[in-house]
């Protein structure tokens, strides 16, 4: 869900280019007894937050954002009244080390025992104690096999084409999304900063960027469908709705590995009902809840006996079933050395 | 008390320019001289290399190496902004002298068509000039239709495209100025030229033209500045594949959390927007001065 771009962001990022944002903006949930949410947009079941407000006699106000970056500024100017969050994995440390979130020690709650143990302790948040997963999902790429039988089990494929792919190749407009993804099937790390690996990176973006149709993160399942795109770079919830409009479409999980990514609730410093938030931090481990949740957004929740109440089109879909000797490497927050080649590297693709 | 009435009534629009064009630009301007915050945001202490960076830059290794790449982008995005700025020129003066010929009634209608896009925001309309011209689009199926091409052309994501939306979407902001300088142009003068033999060409060159001047330069300027400064066109139509100034800047703002640099490329645009406009008006005091 990361870095999903869209007009928000752009006008954020002009808010921002002017300088306005530091005084104006936030102020606008507040009001006891009433739980705000910050999430991503179209990232909230409706029915979820109906059955929350029925079983608790909590209202609930909800507000969207559409990428890490809004939540960080916003976070940061500072009494926004929100009293649920939810980040990306690479952002919870920011915010942890950054004092924006507040420990909430999620092992104490009652459906803690929920979780999938492998995501009770995650990298980012060892000890549950700042955050809850929301949903999670892989990005790797998909292709259509009717243009290319393959088989596919590489990363290859995707960043050295074969020539049928090329001018149909899609990737993400973000550069950690693309960088990332190069660096696994290079083998190595995230935020490298090694020189030698750095060059080899930009030849490698380099040769593959005249088979490259377009460099954008919106729209990627549409170009799939269409024929637009033949092979994609793409989230695993899009490739599996992709898929079902366009049945030779398949998700790879390639040798190399796949990146993989988590949305976390967590609790604003300062956030005006801590008692409520907690409440519906637990209301979310609760399996069938998550179920709701997961059929509404598409991706994979961290509470393994929510799968008999997901939709079994979507349970047994192989976007959704990484298979279990998949090397999954998750994003982080890169050090600004790191974010500062990233950004060489990008400009250098694209100058 | 003339004066003082005067005053009064201008305030609440110096107060708006004030609070939302000079001080922004000087937090800009103060930003672009600090030093990048890890997550974002600035930090002391004061220092020039955001504007360094704009022609020197550390390589992998962190040598300072001259890097052209920047240099590159921003040429790329001034041409662009020239050529949006002589294409709608060209496509919106015929538009507007049209308009103007037309009856009172006519008029109306064919301004309010002018500005009918205004009331669609910009990005579906530029996401409906995807839809058009990729492959599958609706130009490619049609001329294959037609059987005059068999593989789809590649009208989408490259530069003639980007030029394309830009043109597009800044082509009223040319026609509506020029209308309104037409429209009050005296139409004896016109007869006047004809009557002394002058042939259409040298009626368009030493009467018209002269005359329209004043709002072919306000629309080239409400062309030129936006144009250069828009990222929403060359990253939808472009593909993302050629960096423009705008996209360039919207980056530092975001994954690159270069605040900085980003403050100084956006002072960078100002000033060359600036700059043009005192040729401008240089130019034509020059001329009124020789008139």
């Amino acid at each position: 869900m990361q870095f999903k771009i869209s007009v928000g962001k752009l006008a954020v990022a002009a808010g921002l280019a002017c300088g306005l944002f530091a005084g104006a903006v936030p102020a606008q949930a507040q009001s006891a007894g009433v739980l705000h949410i910050y999430n991503w947009t179209d990232y909230t079941a409706p029915d979820l937050i109906a059955k929350f407000t029925k079983e608790t006699g909590i209202k609930v106000t909800l507000d969207t954002y559409d990428s890490n970056e809004t939540l960080l500024a916003k976070l940061k100017a500072g009494g926004t009244g929100y009293d649920i969050v939810v980040a990306s994995n690479d952002f919870v440390p920011i915010f942890i080390d950054q004092k924006l979130i507040q420990p909430i020690n999620a092992a104490d709650m009652p459906n803690f025992k929920n979780l999938d143990p492998k995501w009770q302790a995650r990298p980012w948040d060892p000890k549950a104690a700042y955050s809850v997963p929301w949903q999670w999902g892989t990005t790797s790429f998909s292709y259509d096999s009717s243009v290319y039988p393959g088989p596919v089990d590489s990363l290859g494929t995707l960043f050295n084409p074969p020539a049928v792919f090329s001018g149909k190749v899609s990737m993400f407009g973000s550069p950690s999304e693309v960088i990332n993804l190069a660096l696994l099937y290079m083998g190595k790390p995230i935020c490298d900063t090694n020189p030698a690996d750095l060059n080899a990176l930009v030849k490698i973006l380099e040769t593959q960027k005249p088979s490259v149709k377009v460099y954008n993160s919106a729209g990627i399942s549409d170009r799939l469908v269409s024929g637009e795109a033949a092979i994609a770079q793409i989230w695993s919830g899009d490739a599996a709705r992709a898929r079902m409009q366009k049945a030779t479409l398949r998700y790879v999980y390639a040798k190399e590995g796949a990146i993989g990514w988590m949305d976390n609730m967590a609790v604003p410093v300062g956030a005006p009902d801590y008692a409520n938030a907690l409440k519906f931090i637990n209301f979310m481990m609760d399996p069938k809840n998550a179920a709701i949740e997961t059929n509404f957004a598409g991706y994979q929740n961290a509470v393994p006996a929510s799968a008999p109440y997901v939709t079994p089109t979507l349970a047994s879909s192989p976007e959704f079933n990484p298979p279990k000797d998949l090397k999954m490497v998750f994003t982080k927050s890169c050090p600004a050395l790191a974010i500062k080649d990233y950004d060489r590297v990008w400009t250098l693709l694209r100058q | 008390m003339r004066l003082k009435t005067t005053l009064l009534l201008l305030l609440p629009a110096i107060g708006l320019i004030f609070l939302f064009m000079v001080i922004p630009m000087l937090i800009s301007l103060l930003y672009s001289f600090m030093t990048a915050n890890v997550y974002g945001g600035v930090t002391m202490p004061l220092t020039v290399d955001a504007y360094v960076q704009m022609l020197f830059d550390q390589d992998f290794s962190g040598n300072l190496t001259f890097m052209p790449d920047y240099l590159w982008i921003m040429l790329r995005s001034f041409y662009l902004a020239v050529a949006t700025t002589v294409l709608s020129l060209a496509l919106g003066f015929p538009v507007a002298w049209y308009i103007m010929c037309q009856s009172p009634a006519r008029r109306t209608l064919l301004l309010t068509l002018v500005t009918l896009p205004f009331w669609i925001n910009t990005l579906i309309r530029t996401y409906c000039w995807i839809l058009l011209l990729r492959d599958s689009g609706l130009v490619n199926g049609f001329l294959q239709y037609l059987g005059l091409i068999d593989h789809p052309l590649p009208l989408l994501y490259n530069q003639p495209a980007v030029l394309l939306g830009l043109v597009y979407t800044f082509l009223p902001f040319m026609v509506l100025p020029i209308y309104a300088t037409l429209e009050r142009l005296d139409p004896r003068l016109v007869e006047a030229a004809y009557d002394l033999y002058a042939s259409r060409w040298r009626l368009f060159r030493r009467v018209i033209w002269p005359l329209t001047k004043p709002g072919i330069a306000a629309g080239t300027v409400l062309v030129f500045a936006p144009a250069l400064g828009s990222f929403l066109q060359p990253d939808m139509l472009g593909g993302g594949k050629q960096l423009l100034i705008g996209s360039l800047i919207e980056m530092q703002f975001t994954s690159s959390r270069n605040w900085p640099f980003g403050s100084a490329l956006a002072i960078l645009v100002t000033a060359a927007v600036i700059l043009a406009l005192i040729l401008q008006s240089r130019r034509t005091k020059a001329m009124e001065a020789r008139a």
